[in-house]
């Protein structure tokens, strides 16, 4: 019982902090200095009072404020974001629906990789702190933490796309696909799969640290603990110490860290989409920000902010489960 | 009274660390002076402890060596050398020669003065913004901590709002919205990153405001003014201080990213646009290492030493921590 | 042949400031069925020579001298061998229960783990074992599906106990059981450990500070003080009449309710025990010593005959006998 109402607290929470973020993107939009119809005709042959009236009422800013806020509630209830002001004159919904697989398979399986290699990384690290795997592991964290990932990301298109050096250039310079290619069938998939190979490789390196680095904190304090010098009184093994006693206790607090890192994700997914030429959701940002094409940049501003929100409760609902102490509770 | 000891409310700064020999400090006379005793000799304690930190010491060095260079950029390398059009520019896209130490762009600017002017403008957005993020993080997390009941809950639930909100997508879509000014990138970093500074020093605040000297205060009758800038503030300005250094260098990256993606101000030579320029003329793809790896290094110098600074400070101000 | 068989162990931590001993020669025996106390103030020692039998010292620390459990020298042991007589030939009952249990894991898995790894039963099997020593503790066996933290201090503490006689071991220890419950708890826990030695005939070895609770319990008592054996004998005589002026401080430090002499004149010692890093020259103890006389700072006493299998390590007790003769 105690969990269900847990869950349901936390849902709440998830919607409000939601309604917030829309509350936030309306007004982002709105209320900043600058006429979005300006912002938008600035610099075309189209800019002239006539067009700037007729633009302003297409996006209705010419009712007033509370009525255009209702209106964006309404819309965004059913999905509807508006058009896009210059990509192929598509709704939103259609633009964002065209790109979001790429992106969701680029960031899943780079999270899934860098969270397994990050918390093996940090388990051993952890277990044998102070050795020259950990200080090693450590320096390595410490190192792509300050390394900003466009720039990891253009190192690595230079040497292996690119080739300099004696680095090969193995890889395709971007994009999801070999362009006019008509593959299907396992050719496809490897030429996707040909394509996705170095922006995975430079998102899962650069976040894979910063698990590391959680979990082998989570593993040190753990260590510390009383029950695990009981276990090893009992008899246990020490391998088994580890994996029965150290790695369970230490994931739970990792886990939640881990969900919760899913923000920066984001950010990265952007610059390697950029540097990759990778058509996702990332590339589609950045030419949103040069084509000024707000009502898009609304819509994926939400859709970030949605994924970061519900990735946050998947957190907290999955510790609930998992933590037999908040369970009860 | 022994040199170092003091009235019973002591900051944060650790003990146990003896203090050279030397003639007894001068009695005091006021209780400001007093203060300000106590407040220098915990400095001279820190100092001692944090020269003992190699990892400090490193990080501490080579952030003096980029100020420098900032500083002096004029007499390490010629201004004229940022013009596109200086008789002092080599063949453009050259690789490393001996009067172009880090090749040339594609204008044939010397990638070296490149760098080395870019300092300014990377250190100058990193510590603008984070002193805005501090201010910001600091009353939030303050008031928040201190007031308790219903300023904290609404300022904290703000915050974790803020929280949730992932990083660059809201700036980019302030940037992109408020426009490419130095003014902005700096604003925007700043508006963005002071949610977890907030959540920091509250954590903090409620663990001062329980301690018992601050009660005595109270009892003895002090305004929420006064026990705020006489007795909250100086002890949570320690862990404000480290905080600071490590935001700063969240804030570079975050600088040289916006950058990179254009929303920098065009005008202005900083890492990140001349990651910029380079990657837009396809350095990539041509190989053009040269142009490539200095600035992007110099980030990563610059991050380094902050973060080795901050993680020092933090070990020697954070007592949990040192046990590590 | 004794269950345990201490001789001349000595420990020394590693630390960044140099070795520090913690333990310096200390010797004791237990026979079977026999309960040992081993009493002394924090610092002294005492965990350090609990987690000596077993060899659950951190890693870097130098032990020297003999652990014989059971005729065999744990120091000596193979890993493989040392696994195997942990928690089976002798078990430990940790201070602190809140902690001492895997907060993730149910109570029953965690006492079912000794069994089933000591191939003393299989699973199954072993869950009706766990229920009988549920049972045994005076807790129903149906509790073993809860989580530690759905169980109280004293119950927390029983269960404990129950993992500890989980294996039958020949030796118990119990470091500090009662230190950190309510008193009403620890009498209740202090006489179930009593029926359960008896019941059982198991010898243990019971680590306190509280030497009043061990005068109830144990044969025998040794004291500590920094790191070294200052008396030993059984517990009612060196209780009532102590050889060694740190027993006797430590006696008097429990006033008795009602008596009249303690209202006069409380007692208590002035002054720490000293820390390991810096132990006092001569007798450790001189410098809190009420007696000390000129000897003391310069003689390290040793344990002298003070009487029938009684000794203490105090200057004084050789001039003691001496007069007598």
């Amino acid at each position: 019982m105690g969990t269900r109402r847990y869950i349901l607290g936390k849902v709440a929470q998830a919607v409000l902090t939601l309604a917030f973020v829309m509350v936030f993107n309306f007004f982002l939009f709105r209320v900043l200095p600058g006429d979005p119809a300006a912002l938008l005709l600035r610099g075309t042959t189209a800019f002239n009072p006539e067009n700037l009236e007729e633009v302003r009422s297409d996006l209705g800013l010419d009712k007033p404020l509370p009525q255009q806020f209702l209106t964006y509630v309404t819309d965004t209830a059913r999905f509807e974001f508006g058009e896009s002001f210059y990509l192929r004159g598509a709704t939103v919904s259609e633009v964002i629906g065209d790109r979001i697989w790429p992106t969701i398979l680029l960031l899943g399986t780079s999270t899934i990789a860098s969270a397994i290699i990050g918390l093996i990384i940090g388990i051993y690290g952890g277990w044998r702190h102070g050795s020259k795997f950990d200080v090693g592991s450590l320096s390595f964290t410490l190192f792509v933490y300050a390394m900003p990932e466009f720039w990891f990301g253009i190192l690595v298109l230079m040497a292996f796309a690119g080739g300099v050096g004696p680095f090969p250039a193995i890889f395709p310079t971007g994009g999801y696909e070999t362009p006019g290619a008509d593959l299907s069938g396992w050719a496809h998939v490897t030429d996707i799969l040909n394509h996705l190979f170095l922006p995975w490789m430079v998102l899962t390196i650069a976040y894979l640290g910063q698990y590391a680095l959680i979990m082998r904190n989570s593993v040190i304090d753990v260590m510390n603990d009383d029950f695990v010098q009981t276990a090893r009184a009992k008899g246990v093994r020490e391998k088994q110490v580890l994996r029965h006693h150290v790695v369970p206790n230490a994931l739970l607090p990792t886990m939640t860290l881990i969900l919760l890192s899913l923000g920066f994700i984001f950010g990265g997914a952007i610059t390697i989409e950029y540097v990759f030429s990778y058509p996702g959701l990332g590339l589609l940002t950045v030419q949103a920000i040069d084509a000024k094409d707000f009502p898009l940049l609304q819509g994926l501003f939400l859709l970030f902010s949605a994924a970061v929100i519900i990735a946050n409760l998947i957190a907290d609902v999955l510790y609930s489960y998992l933590d037999p102490r908040v369970r009860a509770a | 009274m022994r040199p170092g000891e003091t009235f019973g409310h002591v900051t944060d700064a650790p003990i146990g660390v003896e203090l050279e020999p030397g003639p007894p400090p001068e009695i005091p006379r006021s209780p400001r002076a007093i203060a300000w005793t106590r407040r220098r000799l915990s400095a001279r304690r820190v100092w001692i402890l944090y020269r003992k930190n190699a990892m400090g010491m490193i990080g501490l060095i080579t952030l003096i060596f980029f100020i420098a260079v900032a500083v002096f950029a004029p007499l390490i390398a010629p201004k004229e050398g940022l013009e596109a059009t200086c008789p002092c520019n080599g063949t453009p896209f050259s690789p490393p020669s001996w009067g172009f130490p880090f090749g040339t762009d594609n204008f044939g600017r010397s990638v070296f003065t490149l760098t080395v002017w870019g300092t300014r403008i990377s250190l100058l957005v990193g510590l603008l913004a984070t002193a805005i993020s501090m201010l910001i993080g600091s009353v939030i997390g303050i008031v928040a901590g201190y007031y308790g009941r219903w300023p904290e809950s609404v300022l904290m639930r703000l915050t974790d709002w803020f929280l949730v909100i992932p990083f660059l997508p809201l700036a980019i879509v302030l940037a992109a919205v408020l426009g490419r000014s130095l003014t902005v990138i700096i604003f925007v970093i700043g508006v963005t990153t002071w949610p977890s500074t907030a959540r920091i020093i509250r954590a903090q605040v409620l663990s001062v405001k329980t301690r018992p000297y601050v009660e005595r205060s109270r009892a003895l009758g002090s305004s929420s003014w006064h026990l705020t800038t006489r007795h909250i503030l100086p002890n949570v300005a320690p862990l404000i201080f480290a905080n600071t250094i490590l935001t700063v260098a969240i804030a570079i990256l975050s600088e040289s990213t916006l950058a990179f993606l254009g929303l920098g101000d065009p005008l202005s030579i900083s890492w990140g646009t001349i990651l910029d320029f380079a990657f837009g003329a396809g350095a990539a793809g041509a190989g053009q290492w040269w142009w490539l790896i200095p600035p992007g290094l110099a980030i990563v110098f610059v991050v380094l030493a902050f973060t080795l600074c901050g993680f020092a400070l933090d070990e020697i101000l954070n007592p949990k921590l040192r046990e590590r | 042949m004794s269950v345990l068989s201490v001789r001349d162990l000595e420990v020394s931590y590693k630390t960044q400031a140099g070795p520090i001993p913690a333990v310096r020669g200390v010797s004791l025996d237990i026979d079977p069925g026999e309960v040992l106390g081993l009493a002394g103030e924090s610092g002294c020692g005492k965990s350090t020579v609990v987690n000596a039998i077993l060899r659950l010292l951190p890693a870097g620390t130098t032990v020297s001298g003999e652990v014989l459990l059971n005729g065999e020298d744990v120091l000596t042991m193979k890993p493989g061998r040392l696994r195997a007589v942990r928690w089976t030939g002798a078990s430990v009952v940790f201070q602190g229960a809140m902690h001492a249990m895997n907060p993730v894991q149910r109570i029953g898995d965690q006492l079912a783990e000794a069994i089933v790894l000591h191939g003393q039963a299989g699973e199954k099997e072993a869950l009706v074992r766990v229920g009988d020593l549920l049972e045994q503790v005076g807790m129903p066996p149906r509790r073993l599906r809860d989580y530690p933290h759905e169980l109280s201090g004293g119950q927390k503490q029983r269960v404990m106990i129950a993992m500890a006689l989980a294996c039958s071991p020949s030796l118990v220890i119990a470091d500090e059981p009662t230190t950190a419950l309510d008193v009403m708890v620890q009498a209740q826990v202090l006489s179930l450990l009593n029926k359960l030695q008896r019941e059982l005939g198991l010898a243990m070895l019971f680590i306190t500070h509280d030497l009043s609770v061990l005068v109830e319990i144990c044969d025998r008592l040794a004291i500590m003080y920094a790191g070294r054996i200052v008396e030993e004998g059984p517990s009612t005589p060196v209780f009532e009449t102590p050889a060694h002026p740190y027993t006797e401080a430590l006696s008097a430090a429990f006033p008795a309710i009602g008596d009249q002499r303690f209202r006069r004149a409380p007692s208590g010692l002035g002054g720490d025990p000293p820390q390991p890093e810096s132990v006092p020259e001569g007798c450790s103890f001189h410098p809190r010593c009420p007696l000390a006389f000129d000897e003391c700072p310069t003689t390290v006493p040793e344990l002298y005959e003070a009487g029938e299998h009684r000794r203490a390590a105090c200057l004084l007790v050789p001039k003691r006998t001496q007069v007598a003769l």
